[in-house]
C-alpha cells in the first residue's frame, strides 16, 4: 500500500468491521452467554448441591457423584441407552444406505418414494408417539397382525421388558428419513467416471459397491453415525408418552432418568450431576469416534 | 452364452427386470413403512366398535367426522393451537432474524475472537440438550417465567440453536463478495449492504431455516411440558399428551387428535419440499 487515502480507508473500513462484526454477532454472544455458559457453570454448582426447591440449596460435596455411581437405577437408565444405541444405529444405517442406494437407481415416481420415506420425521413427536404406543398394542395393534399374516403368535411387545426395548428400536427405523437423505446427496457426488472406469475392468455391481461406493460414501457414514449415536443416546420422549420407563424400568433410558430425578422427584442437585455424567459420557464416544475414524473414513486428497 | 452372442440386449433386458423388481419391492416396503400413518387416519374416523374389531377394519364404514369435534367439547383445542401459533410464530421469527445477522458477521466479516467463538456456536450443536435445560428452568424460575411464553420464545431471538446460525453461514460463503465490495467503495454501511444486498439474494436459505425452525417448535414436547403449567397456557403437543392419558380407551380421539396436529405439517412439507431438502443438502441438519 503505498498511497496513503487508500490505506486509511482500508484501516478505517477494519474498525467498522470489526463494530460491525460485533454487532451482528451480539444476539449470539450473548445468547451463548445467557442460555449456555451461565447455565452450565449454574448446573455445575448445582451437582455439588443437595436441593429439592422447598428448602435453600445445602453444599454436600461430592455426595451426589458417588451417588450416581452407586445408585442401581441410573447405572439401569445408562445400560437401557447403550443397549438401545448399540443395536439401533447400525440397523438404522443399514438401512437408510440401502433405502438411499435403491432410490438412486432410474425408478419411477422416485421422488415420491422418497418423501414417503422421508415423511415420517415430519409427523410431531407427541403424535408419532401415541400412535406406536397402540401399533404395538397386543391385542388390536397393527403390528402383531401384520405379523399374524406371517404364522407369528402375537407378542406382548410394550408390557413384556424383554421387548420393550426392542420395540423402540422398531420405532426408530421410522426416523431414517434424515439419514437416506443425506446418503442420496452423496451418492449423487460420486464422480460417474470412476463406475464407468470399474466396469471396464470388469468389475460387477457387488465389487463397485464395495470398492467404489462404500468407500466414497464413508465420510458420510460416519457424519451419520455420529449424530446418529448423540440423538440416540438422548432419545427419551417416546418412552416419556407411552411407557413411563416401564415395564419393570426396562425403558427408563438415560435422559428420562435425568428428567423424573429433576422434574419428577426434584432433587435438581442429583439430576444436574447425572446431567454432567451424562455430557462426559457422550463428549468421550464422540472423541473416540473421531479418533477411530482415522482407521475406516476415507477423505480425498 | 447369450451372454456372448447378444451381450448388450441381455444387459439391458437384465437391468429392466432388476429395477421392476425393485419397484415392487419399494412400492411394498413403502406401504408397509407408511401403515402406522394410515392406520391412524383411518382409524380416526372409526366408531370404536371398529377399533376394537378382529380382524382390522382398515376403511371406517361410515366415516365419523365428528370424531374431531369431539376432542374439542373434551379439552380447549382451540386456545391451544392459538397457544401454538403465538410461541411458534414468535420463535421462528427470532431465529430467523438473529441466525441471518450472526450468520453474516461469521461468514463475512473479520473481528477478533470470530473464530473461538465460531468454535463455540460448533460445540453447542453437541452438547445434550438435558444439561443445560434442568439450569435454565432453574434461571427461568429465578426469573419468575415458569407459566409464561418467554421461556419458548426469548431465547431464539439470541440465535440458541446453532444449526440455523451455520445454514445461514454456509449459504453465504458460496454467495460472490465482488457486490460487497462494490458496495462497500461507494459508501454503504454494513446494515444497507445486509438488508439490500444479501437478504434477496438469501431467500432460499432463510425459506430453508423458517421451514426447519417451523417444525421445531411445532413440534416442541419436552420445553413446553416443563415451562408451561396452566391449562391455559397449553401446546397442542401438551394437548394431545393429556388427551392420551386421559381417554386411554377412546382411541378413535386421539388418532383425530394426531391427525389434526400433522395435518399442517404433511401440507408444509408438500409445498415447500425443495427447502427441506436443500436444508438437509447444505448442513446434514434435518428434523430431529
Amino acid at each position: 500500500m503505498t498511497n496513503q487515502p487508500s490505506f486509511s480507508l482500508l484501516r478505517r473500513n477494519r474498525l467498522r468491521d470489526w463494530t460491525a462484526g460485533y454487532l451482528f454477532a451480539a444476539p449470539f454472544i450473548i445468547g451463548f452467554f445467557a442460555f449456555y455458559a451461565y447455565p452450565m457453570g449454574y448446573s455445575l454448582w448445582m451437582s455439588f448441591q443437595k436441593w429439592d426447591l422447598l428448602s435453600p440449596p445445602k453444599f454436600i460435596g461430592l455426595a451426589n457423584f458417588t451417588k450416581l455411581l452407586q445408585d442401581p437405577v441410573s447405572r439401569l437408565s445408562l445400560y437401557n441407552s447403550f443397549y438401545y444405541t448399540v443395536i439401533a444405529v447400525p440397523l438404522q444405517l443399514v438401512l437408510a444406505f440401502a433405502l438411499a442406494l435403491a432410490l438412486t437407481q432410474p425408478l419411477r415416481f422416485r421422488d415420491l418414494y422418497r418423501g414417503g420415506f422421508y415423511m415420517p420425521i415430519l409427523i410431531p413427536i407427541v403424535a408419532s408417539a401415541v400412535v406406536w404406543q397402540r401399533v404395538f398394542h397386543p391385542e388390536y395393534g397393527i403390528l402383531n397382525e401384520v405379523l399374524g399374516w406371517f404364522g407369528i403368535a402375537p407378542l406382548k411387545w410394550l408390557f413384556e421388558p424383554s421387548l420393550a426395548k426392542p420395540a423402540f428400536i422398531i420405532m426408530s427405523f421410522w426416523m431414517i428419513g434424515r439419514m437416506m437423505v443425506i446418503f442420496i446427496a452423496g451418492l449423487g457426488n460420486i464422480p460417474v467416471s470412476l463406475y464407468e472406469a470399474a466396469s471396464l475392468d470388469g468389475a460387477g455391481a457387488w465389487q463397485r459397491l464395495r470398492h467404489i461406493t462404500i468407500p466414497m460414501m464413508t465420510p458420510l457414514i460416519f457424519y451419520n453415525m455420529v449424530i446418529a449415536i448423540i440423538n440416540s443416546f438422548q432419545t427419551f420422549i417416546p418412552a416419556q408418552i407411552i411407557t413411563q420407563g416401564g415395564p419393570e424400568n426396562s425403558t427408563l433410558f438415560a435422559v428420562l432418568n435425568i428428567y423424573r430425578q429433576g422434574f419428577e422427584y426434584f432433587n435438581m442437585g442429583y439430576a444436574a450431576a447425572l446431567s454432567w455424567e451424562f455430557f462426559i459420557i457422550i463428549l468421550g464416544f464422540t472423541i473416540a469416534q473421531f479418533y477411530m475414524s482415522k482407521r475406516w473414513v476415507f477423505y480425498e486428497e | 452364452m447369450s451372454e456372448i452372442s447378444t451381450p448388450i440386449i441381455h444387459h439391458k433386458t437384465v437391468q429392466k427386470i432388476h429395477l421392476t423388481v425393485l419397484q415392487i419391492v419399494l412400492t411394498l416396503f413403502l406401504i408397509t413403512f407408511l401403515l402406522p400413518a394410515l392406520w391412524m387416519v383411518s382409524s380416526s374416523l372409526k366408531v370404536s366398535t371398529e377399533v376394537f374389531a378382529h380382524p382390522i377394519v382398515w376403511i371406517p364404514e361410515r366415516p365419523q367426522w365428528n370424531n374431531y369435534a369431539r376432542i374439542f367439547e373434551i379439552l380447549p383445542f382451540g386456545r391451544f393451537m392459538w397457544n401454538t401459533v403465538v410461541i411458534t410464530g414468535l420463535a421462528v421469527l427470532g431465529t430467523v432474524i438473529s441466525s441471518v445477522l450472526v450468520g453474516y458477521s461469521f461468514a463475512r466479516l473479520n473481528w477478533p475472537g470470530k473464530n473461538f467463538f465460531f468454535g463455540l456456536m460448533i460445540s453447542t450443536m453437541f452438547l445434550p440438550e438435558i444439561v443445560t435445560l434442568i439450569p435454565r428452568f432453574m434461571i427461568f424460575r429465578e426469573l419468575k417465567w415458569i407459566d409464561t411464553f418467554y421461556p419458548l420464545i426469548v431465547p431464539h431471538w439470541f440465535a440458541v440453536n446453532a444449526v440455523y446460525i451455520f445454514l445461514v453461514n454456509q449459504f453465504l460463503r458460496g454467495l460472490p463478495i465482488e457486490l460487497e465490495e462494490a458496495a462497500l467503495i461507494d459508501g454503504a454501511n454494513r446494515f444497507q449492504i445486509l438488508t439490500q444486498i444479501i437478504l434477496p439474494l438469501s431467500k432460499p436459505v432463510i425459506a430453508s431455516i423458517t421451514v426447519f425452525a417451523l417444525l421445531q417448535h411445532y413440534n416442541a414436547f419436552i420445553e413446553p411440558l416443563i415451562f408451561l403449567r396452566s391449562m391455559d397456557n397449553w401446546t397442542m403437543a401438551l394437548g394431545i399428551r393429556a388427551l392420551n392419558d386421559t381417554n386411554v380407551q377412546n382411541w378413535e380421539l386421539v388418532f383425530a387428535a394426531g391427525t389434526m396436529m400433522v395435518a399442517p405439517v404433511l401440507l408444509l412439507f408438500i409445498f415447500a419440499q425443495r427447502y427441506f431438502v436443500q436444508g438437509i443438502a447444505l448442513t446434514g441438519f434435518g428434523g430431529r
